[in-house]
């Protein structure tokens, strides 16, 4: 996807952030390719949001260079807002306007904007039919449930057909089923306009569900990039082998169980006891990777040594 | 199309729009009806009163005064409160993203704070037209006067309430640091009539304030020429009066363009929801 006529919608290099003598990013590098879908993934307070705001143009980096539409977010004109698109968490703003209203208005300031392949803005009735809010759109936006306030902030956020999408931690506070009618959205958005689309989230599954590629940010750094597909082979693809012979246990990781197991057989003809051939979850290995790197000092454990010894 | 002109065009759309809104909402309506009838009760429960100008009543002095005064407290809170109270909630965040949609934002909040003025003018000046005999003009030149002095005076005092509501950090304080001198000045103004009782320094501080010389200029509109024995000077000092108002229009400009830039730089997501949280805090409390 990513070839020199097209090149990357966002550019991040040793991207550093520091509040006070809190280091909260510590050498960021990303790079998202028109189209893409990027989740960057991580824990609370790994500075997904941080990472984000920069890329937004709203917070200004202790260090580093950083490039979206390919101009530096500190220094953009009007222009460059007109074509991205950030869905912010509504609270009580315009409490009083209808969504239609609000859609109408916000949606105007991108006229100017309109180009032959991109008519800006989206007619607000397909930006309504798109999120699905339906008749909740000529109510009042404070008698709105949170899942139809949610919709109307991703309708905000795509009235002006941006070729970038900024949503961050969209999904919180959200039921199973809005979940999943937030995640179809987002794929009928890519589907539809080639929007690229930078989310965050701390939700595996969501991330799963919905990435061309997923970003673990911990401890400061992108500590792994790669398809949903990539990374859990990566991890899934690991096992561990435990048995007990002689009275003794033992623990051994391998990538090829079934080899492993085989060998084992063979190399103890008189029996081994308590066979057991365990796949690490995803999760588990997501989790032991950020815990090892929110906590640098802390002791890695023996998935953790595996996962680094593998890769 | 000039992007920066469809967003002042859409800017004035929303206030428009935000004014009807508040025309239907009860808490709007209650501020007119409050501060509109509180001021006619005012000068209906001492109509008698002499103020020591031959000739006129206390309600054809007072209502220009406290016309200023309320078109001053309207103009300055207005914007005041909106920019402590949508900064938080996300508003100015929400506009702010579109492109000049904090250009769109600040027309509208103007516009809003223009047309806000009507409701009052129309209930005290209604009802003062009604109740007391003689205090609202009729001559066509005097209502030229008055609406070219009620512009004057709005120019001075619209920057006042944005240069508040980019330095509150919270909404509370828009009563520490806007309504509460507001209310100090229309009294040390003289709003009520009672200025010469007043020490000589609090005379010269008030003049230092748009109030007093708004109120000065809404009396000389209203009122006789031979009024001006009521004014401090026994005289009307128009020039002085001018001169005043446009210093505290430009000087106002000046310092409310550059702080609500920084205001709304400051805006962000993450700011946002820090609010949020602060709030659902104060309410679990």
């Amino acid at each position: 996807m990513h070839t020199p006529t097209c090149p990357p919608v966002v550019r991040v290099r040793d991207l550093h952030m520091r509040y006070g003598d809190h280091d909260v990013l510590t050498g960021v590098d990303l790079e998202v390719a028109r189209g893409e879908v990027v989740v960057l993934l991580g824990p609370n307070g790994a500075g997904k949001t941080t990472t984000i705001e920069i890329l937004e143009g709203f917070r200004r980096p202790s260090g580093g260079h950083v490039e979206v539409l390919g101009e530096d977010p500190l220094h953009v004109d009007e222009a460059w807002r007109a074509r991205i698109g950030i869905v912010l968490q509504s609270w009580r703003d315009h409490a009083r306007w209808t969504p239609r209203a609000l859609l109408d208005h916000l949606g105007a300031f991108y006229r100017p904007y309109a180009t032959e392949q991109r008519p800006r803005p989206v007619p607000t009735e397909e930006v309504v039919d798109l999120v699905g809010l339906g008749a909740a759109a000529d109510q009042r936006i404070i008698t709105l449930s949170g899942g139809q306030r949610r919709r109307l902030d991703v309708a905000v956020g795509i009235i002006g057909r941006p070729e970038l999408l900024f949503l961050d931690e969209p999904t919180a506070g959200f039921d199973p089923q809005a979940r999943r009618d937030f995640h179809e959205l987002i794929h009928r958005l890519t589907d539809l306009e080639q929007t690229t689309v930078l989310l965050t989230t701390h939700d595996l599954a969501e991330a799963e569900k919905l990435a061309d590629r997923i970003l673990i940010l911990a401890g400061g750094r992108i500590v792994a990039d790669g398809s949903a597909d990539a990374l859990a082979r990566r991890i899934r693809g690991r096992a561990e082998v435990r048995w007990t012979h002689d009275g003794q246990r033992f623990v051994h990781a391998t990538d090829d169980a079934t080899g492993f197991v085989r060998q084992l057989l063979a190399e103890h003809p008189a029996g081994i006891d308590d066979l057991e051939v365990r796949r690490a979850s995803l999760e588990d290995t997501y989790l032991e990777l950020v815990r090892t790197h929110l906590d640098p000092g802390a002791v890695p454990t023996r998935e953790q040594a595996m996962t680094e010894r593998a890769s | 199309m000039n992007p920066v002109t469809n967003a002042i065009t859409l800017g004035v759309q929303r206030g428009w729009h935000e004014f009807v809104i508040g025309l239907r909402s009860p808490s709007d309506q209650g501020f007119y009806v409050m501060f509109g009838v509180g001021s006619l009760a005012l000068m209906w429960f001492n109509r008698d009163e002499d103020l020591g100008v031959p000739g006129l009543t206390l309600p054809q002095l007072v209502l220009p005064s406290l016309l200023a005064a309320l078109v001053m407290f309207s103009i300055v809170i207005t914007p005041a409160y909106a920019l402590a109270l949508e900064r938080e909630d996300g508003t100015v965040l929400r506009l702010r993203v579109g492109p000049y949609g904090l250009h769109g934002y600040l027309v509208g909040l103007m516009s809003l704070t223009l047309v806000g003025i009507l409701p009052l003018l129309v209930i005290v000046l209604g009802g003062a037209a009604l109740l007391f005999e003689g205090a609202v003009p009729t001559a066509p030149g005097r209502w030229a006067l008055i609406v070219g002095m009620l512009l004057l005076g709005i120019l001075a005092n619209l920057p006042l309430g944005f240069v508040i509501g980019s330095l509150v950090t919270k909404v509370q304080q828009v009563f520490t640091w806007g309504m509460a001198p507001i209310i100090a000045l229309a009294y040390l103004s003289g709003i009520f009539g009672a200025m010469d009782r007043l020490w000589g320094w609090v005379q010269i501080l008030a003049q230092v304030f748009p109030l007093y010389w708004f109120g000065h200029l809404m009396r000389y509109a209203f009122l006789p020429e031979a009024a001006a024995v009521g004014e401090l000077t026994g005289s009307w000092r128009l020039g002085a009066a001018v001169a005043v108002l446009a210093i505290w229009a430009v000087v106002g400009f000046a310092l409310a363009i550059p702080l609500v830039r920084r205001m709304s730089r400051r805006q962000s997501g993450a700011a946002v929801a820090a609010a949020r949280d602060q709030a659902a805090n104060q309410f679990v409390r």
